[in-house]
């Protein structure tokens, strides 16, 4: 599935996880899947890591419980979540697979490991021998890309 | 009854449980999820107990975490 997202919301998520540094930063994403399969992000939200440290997170259920409101509100459905890894690469850990329990999600991480960023996105899910993962193809698009 | 599901207007029978509605609606790994009708959360321990009222807003949520 292709993944889209735009540099603004791209921009926030990377400035609020900056902001976190060194404690991990997390968030919900919202949008919509068109007929084409593409998944288009069409608004971010940066809420709380409630674990406060730099191994884990953890989203503030109230703060996530308020965004699917204004998800229902604007017509937009859930998407998945964003989070950071401040030094790590982006890619699933193992607690990230353990705990990502809604296969219809898309997992997004974003490392600040290295002067640049790198945001990836995953799909997971169970399988026999666990979960599997699978990357997804993210699209960063300026304001005036036109929607697939 | 018309209940709202995840965002969706359901028909579902009467006296239905939370519980029952988790297994309608085949939720993936119950134990990490956390249910709120008409905004309030629900104790787990109150999904059996818990019967659904017409016009009820249902939304399940699932724990979102994990770590580096």
């Amino acid at each position: 599935m292709l993944i889209t997202i735009k540099q603004a919301d791209f921009d926030r998520i990377y400035e609020h996880a900056l902001a976190e540094r060194p404690n991990e930063a997390c968030g919900l994403i919202a949008g919509h899947d068109t007929e084409n399969g593409v998944r288009v992000i069409e608004k971010v939200y940066l809420l709380t890591n409630i674990d406060h440290t730099n191994e884990h997170f953890s989203i503030d259920p109230r703060e996530q419980l308020a965004a699917i409101k204004d998800m229902r509100t604007n017509g937009l459905k859930p998407l998945g979540n964003w989070h950071s890894h401040p030094e790590s690469p982006s890619r699933p850990s193992e607690e990230d697979k353990r705990l990502a329990n809604d296969s219809r999600a898309s997992y997004l991480i974003l490392s600040l490991m290295e002067e640049k960023p790198v945001l990836n996105a995953f799909h997971i899910e169970s399988s026999e021998d666990g979960k599997t993962v699978r990357k997804e193809e993210l699209e960063i698009r300026g304001e005036d890309s036109a929607e697939e | 009854m018309k209940i709202t599901v995840a965002g969706e207007q359901k028909e579902v029978a009467d006296g239905l449980s939370i519980a029952e509605l988790i297994v309608l609606e085949n939720v993936e790994t119950p134990e990490y999820v956390t249910v709120s009708v008409n905004e309030e959360f629900v104790n787990s321990d109150s999904f059996e107990s818990l019967i659904l009222k017409e016009g009820d807003v249902v939304e399940f949520l699932y724990f979102m975490g994990g770590g580096r």
